[in-house]
């Protein structure tokens, strides 16, 4: 999956995630992580984050998350919302990468 | 039947409603994907629910979704999202007739042999136009998927160009009709939403009178609700004891090869017995009574 454009999904409210996708020219997955809880699940985060996007065949991409307490479902959900966005995917989604 | 007494709508786009319905414990956890969800955000509501639906929390309750009409450019994304992630109960919105049902059935079952879900998806139409309920009879007859019926008065309403009151005359043909069609199909009935969530005695008011005319149950807009609508959907002491009064007589004559039996000279057969034993299963989901106090 190609990810073309800038995209974001999700809010600041409590319980949610918002999630900035950016396309990069490096072979990479960067992370920028917000969260207040970061101490006790910030790797945790990050390797949901990092194997999500794998499963979505998704490189060359910058993701800023700030995180409000989110669950692995609603950070699962948001990512792959703002990863659709900026791949122009989300009228057609393959629903057995997601 | 399976109890549906409460069905709790969930906006999809709503996080922490999405992620914490569950615990207030209805008997069907509704996410909602179409007017709840602005035009915007009916992508990522459509994948929170998505995984929602495919997160334990959400394994040992039953779970609908109202998805987008199939005529909207939402509908088919919605039913592949919700179908593919094992959703128990899709509800049809605005079912006017039975041709809306046959094609939500057809979209349907095309998924279900995509990705080869064994299970079933059960359909509820929701009837909110006069032409819904002039053809109620047809539509709750039309499929063995339709587990039930429900009206939504919001757009019924508006389309009999009048508003909703307190008292609810103007719902009453409406709620008359589908109740006899869904009984005539053997198929459950439900109430419309009581959407004033600070008018608690309207709500209480309002679930006594659909419960009396017989519905299975309600939409409800706020888990405060779930509550109010159990409590007086529960037998009452005087009910459970009747009940526990038929299923003994009926054990007795069971047991002595009788066809009937009296109570206060007053037969007990077969229906009877099927309404005492639903009052004491009821009993016994709404905390009232033991598993060892029949």
């Amino acid at each position: 999956m190609k990810v073309v454009n800038s995209a974001h999904a999700g809010t600041l409210e409590s319980s949610d995630a918002y999630i900035q996708i950016n396309p990069i020219n490096e072979d990479i997955v960067e992370i920028e992580l917000e969260s207040s809880v970061e101490e006790l699940y910030g790797e945790m985060i990050e390797e949901l984050i990092r194997e999500t996007l794998k499963q979505m065949e998704v490189s060359h991409v910058h993701v800023k998350i700030q995180d409000k307490g989110a669950l692995d479902l609603v950070l699962k959900a948001r990512l792959q919302a703002a990863v659709l966005r900026a791949c122009q995917l989300s009228r057609n989604p393959d629903w057995s990468l997601l | 039947m399976k109890l549906r007494r409460s069905m709790l709508f969930v906006p999809g786009s709503n996080t922490a409603m999405v992620c914490n319905a569950y615990v207030y414990k209805p008997d069907t956890v509704m996410f909602d994907l179409e007017d709840s969800v602005a035009l915007a955000e009916k992508d990522s509501a459509r994948l929170m629910v998505y995984h929602a639906l495919k997160h334990f929390v959400y394994k040992d309750i039953e779970t609908a979704v109202r998805v987008n009409p199939l005529d909207s450019p939402y509908g088919h994304l919605d039913l592949e999202a919700v179908v593919t992630a094992g959703v128990d109960i899709v509800r049809l919105p605005k079912t006017d007739s039975v041709e809306d049902v046959l094609a939500m059935q057809e979209a349907i079952e095309k998924i279900e042999k995509k990705t080869g879900r064994t299970k079933k998806t059960l359909l509820l139409a929701a009837i909110e136009s006069a032409q819904g309920v002039v053809n109620a009879v047809d539509i709750a007859r039309c499929t063995p998927r339709l587990m039930g019926i429900a009206l939504g008065a919001e757009d019924y309403v508006r389309d009999l160009r009048t508003q909703r009151t307190r008292a609810g005359h103007e719902l009453s043909a409406a709620r008359s009709q589908i109740l006899i069609a869904a009984r005539a199909a053997k198929i459950q009935a439900f109430d419309s939403v009581f959407s004033d969530v600070r008018d608690k005695e309207g709500f209480i008011e309002e679930v006594k009178k659909i419960k009396n005319l017989g519905f299975d149950g309600k939409s409800l807009v706020n888990p405060n609700q779930i509550y109010l609508l159990h409590h007086i959907y529960a037998p009452s002491q005087e009910e459970i004891e009747w009940a526990l009064e038929v299923v003994e007589a009926a054990e007795y004559a069971k047991r002595n090869g009788l066809g009937v039996v009296s109570i206060d000279g007053r037969m007990v057969d077969a229906p009877v017995v099927a309404r005492a034993e639903f009052t004491l299963k009821l009993a016994k989901i709404s905390g009232f009574m033991g598993e060892d106090d029949e």
